[in-house]
């Protein structure tokens, strides 16, 4: 039972993960919590879902398209509803009213194109199952994992390792520095809003095929609690915002089986309270920050 | 040839008027100094020559080309680097991640001999090399400031208030560095509040009063005349 909880823990852990990605890679740059990051996750999901029924049995094509038009639309979301707003110097609070209005609108643009009934959505990686001592792990689980693992280690080495990372960490630095040294600021910017709108895209996607289900919840329910993951692991720190996410998706499962179901969603949000209580950096996170 | 010529540049912040019509120039090979109070848009001047603020009247000129619309990173590329006000390191980055930032638009095979070069400049930095930016002095981290600046070759070095907050002897040893800077014959506009050091070592200098020239003329000759003694080097 233990290992069994353990095991769809992680799996829906990881996808986490890289949602609240995208919430602390935005932050690390903007200090401006991008409150469209739960509709990007549910954009992805639907997107996929409709170029899967689309183009018949090309599950990979309509899977790359996906990734490519929600990234499009991610930098578009930077591009028409954000840069005008940095141009005009206005405060903070009104990029986050702005996110939170993108948000709105993805949300109920999804529900207008696509109705508001739960789709089923075909399971591709569906290829049976097997079994570890009384757990049942399906294939799903272990590719689920082993795509999470990948794209979190390939966005770590870029991140950590090239010039292009080098770019975007002197931009969370400071700004002001970072364009001194000849960064262009702008091109960070727009590539971290790809980059969050692609792995939502790749996690809501993979969540409605692992559910097999999608639905008009998904942006809200999986938006907020990775943001609490985010919150949890540090904000704005990469490897913060995978154990987070991880460590939310695990101890909601094991709440949902040993306390009780009824207090899922709840889990994610009392852990994180939790956790700032006793140290308000997140637990991954450097010096508190004062800016949301 | 003047390696930088402002013609009028002015500069807003919403309605007040930063900077109203500044000219000067530099040649190259210089030491210039824009001398002035609190507020009377040093470095204003700075930002608006590198384009972190952009100017709504006026121009720039660098190196003969108009440059006043023209974005940071090209005017880096080009050479026109400004070690900022306050320092502004990466503080979560090692020293030597810092100094490799300085030559970020510069080709990686060229990196590790600046390095060098550099760091013969500034030897306490090699002894910090692997520590993290927060943890340095504040006279360090004007050091590591400069030095990140150097990493890039400059052809035009503006340096914002090197001094600001620093003990007298280690202002003493920054001004060292400005002296070796200049004499590897780097060209360099220096903004600052310690006055009497700056004209120092500076072939001229410009004063500057609520944003405006209000004199310029050569180093020497402004350590000398009465108005700057009285109100810049706090001389009876």
């Amino acid at each position: 039972m233990f290992l069994q909880q353990l095991i769809n823990g992680v799996t829906i852990g990881s996808m986490y993960a890289l949602v609240a990605i995208g919430y602390s890679m935005i932050f690390s740059v903007l200090q401006l919590i991008n409150f469209s990051n739960g509709s990007m996750y549910m954009l992805g999901a639907y997107v996929a879902l409709m170029l899967y029924l689309r183009l018949e049995g090309h599950f990979l094509l309509a899977f790359a398209g996906s990734l490519v038009i929600v990234g499009v639309i991610g930098y578009g979301v930077d591009r028409f509803a954000l840069r005008p707003l940095r141009k005009k110097k206005s405060n903070r609070m009104a990029s986050l009213m702005s996110t939170f209005g993108v948000g709105i609108v993805i949300d109920n643009a999804i529900q207008l194109l696509f109705g508001s009934e739960t789709k089923s959505f075909p399971n591709q990686l569906d290829f049976g199952s097997f079994s570890v001592g009384n757990a049942i792990v399906s294939w799903t689980q272990v590719l689920i994992l082993l795509i999470c693992s990948v794209l979190m280690a390939a966005l770590s080495l870029v991140v950590y390792r090239t010039k292009a990372g080098r770019a975007m960490r002197s931009t969370a630095e400071n700004v002001d520095a970072a364009r001194l040294m000849g960064v262009d600021v702008k091109r960070v910017i727009s590539v971290t809003f790809v980059v969050s709108a692609v792995m939502a895209t790749v996690a809501g996607t993979l969540v409605s095929m692992y559910y097999r289900t999608v639905d008009l919840n998904m942006s809200a329910q999986v938006g907020m609690k990775t943001f609490a993951a985010a919150v949890l692991g540090g904000v704005g720190v990469l490897p913060g915002a995978m154990v987070g996410g991880l460590l939310i998706g695990i101890l909601e499962t094991l709440g949902a089986s040993y306390i009780s179901s009824g207090y899922r969603d709840a889990y994610a949000f009392m852990i994180m309270v939790l956790v700032l209580l006793i140290k308000p950096s997140g637990l991954l996170g450097r010096a508190a920050s004062s800016k949301l | 040839m003047s390696i930088l010529r402002l013609e009028k540049l002015q500069v807003r912040y919403g309605s007040i008027e930063a900077l109203r019509g500044i000219d000067l120039h530099v040649e190259p090979g210089e030491t210039i100094t824009l001398i002035g109070a609190n507020g009377a848009g040093k470095t204003t001047t700075m930002n608006a020559i590198v384009g972190l603020v952009p100017a709504c009247g006026g121009q720039v000129f660098y190196q003969d080309k108009d440059v006043t619309r023209t974005d940071t990173k090209e005017k880096v590329r080009d050479g026109m680097i400004l070690s900022p006000e306050g320092r502004q390191i990466f503080p979560g980055f090692t020293v030597r991640e810092n100094l490799m930032m300085g030559a970020y638009l510069r080709g990686k095979g060229e990196a590790p001999e600046t390095l060098e070069t550099v760091l013969e400049l500034f030897p306490r930095l090699r002894e910090r090399l692997g520590q993290m930016g927060s943890t340095l002095s504040g006279g360090e981290q004007q050091m590591l400031a400069i030095a990140r600046a150097m990493m890039a070759k400059p052809a035009l070095l503006l340096l914002d208030e090197p001094s600001l907050g620093l003990a007298p002897l280690v202002i003493k040893d920054i001004f060292r560095m400005i002296c070796r800077i200049h004499e590897m014959g780097t060209t360099i506009l220096l903004v600052e509040q310690n006055a009497r050091m700056a004209l120092k070592v500076s072939d001229r200098a410009y004063v500057l009063e609520t944003g405006r020239i209000a004199l310029h003329d050569t180093a020497a000759a402004l350590l000398k005349s009465d108005v700057v003694r009285r109100t810049y080097l706090g001389e009876g």
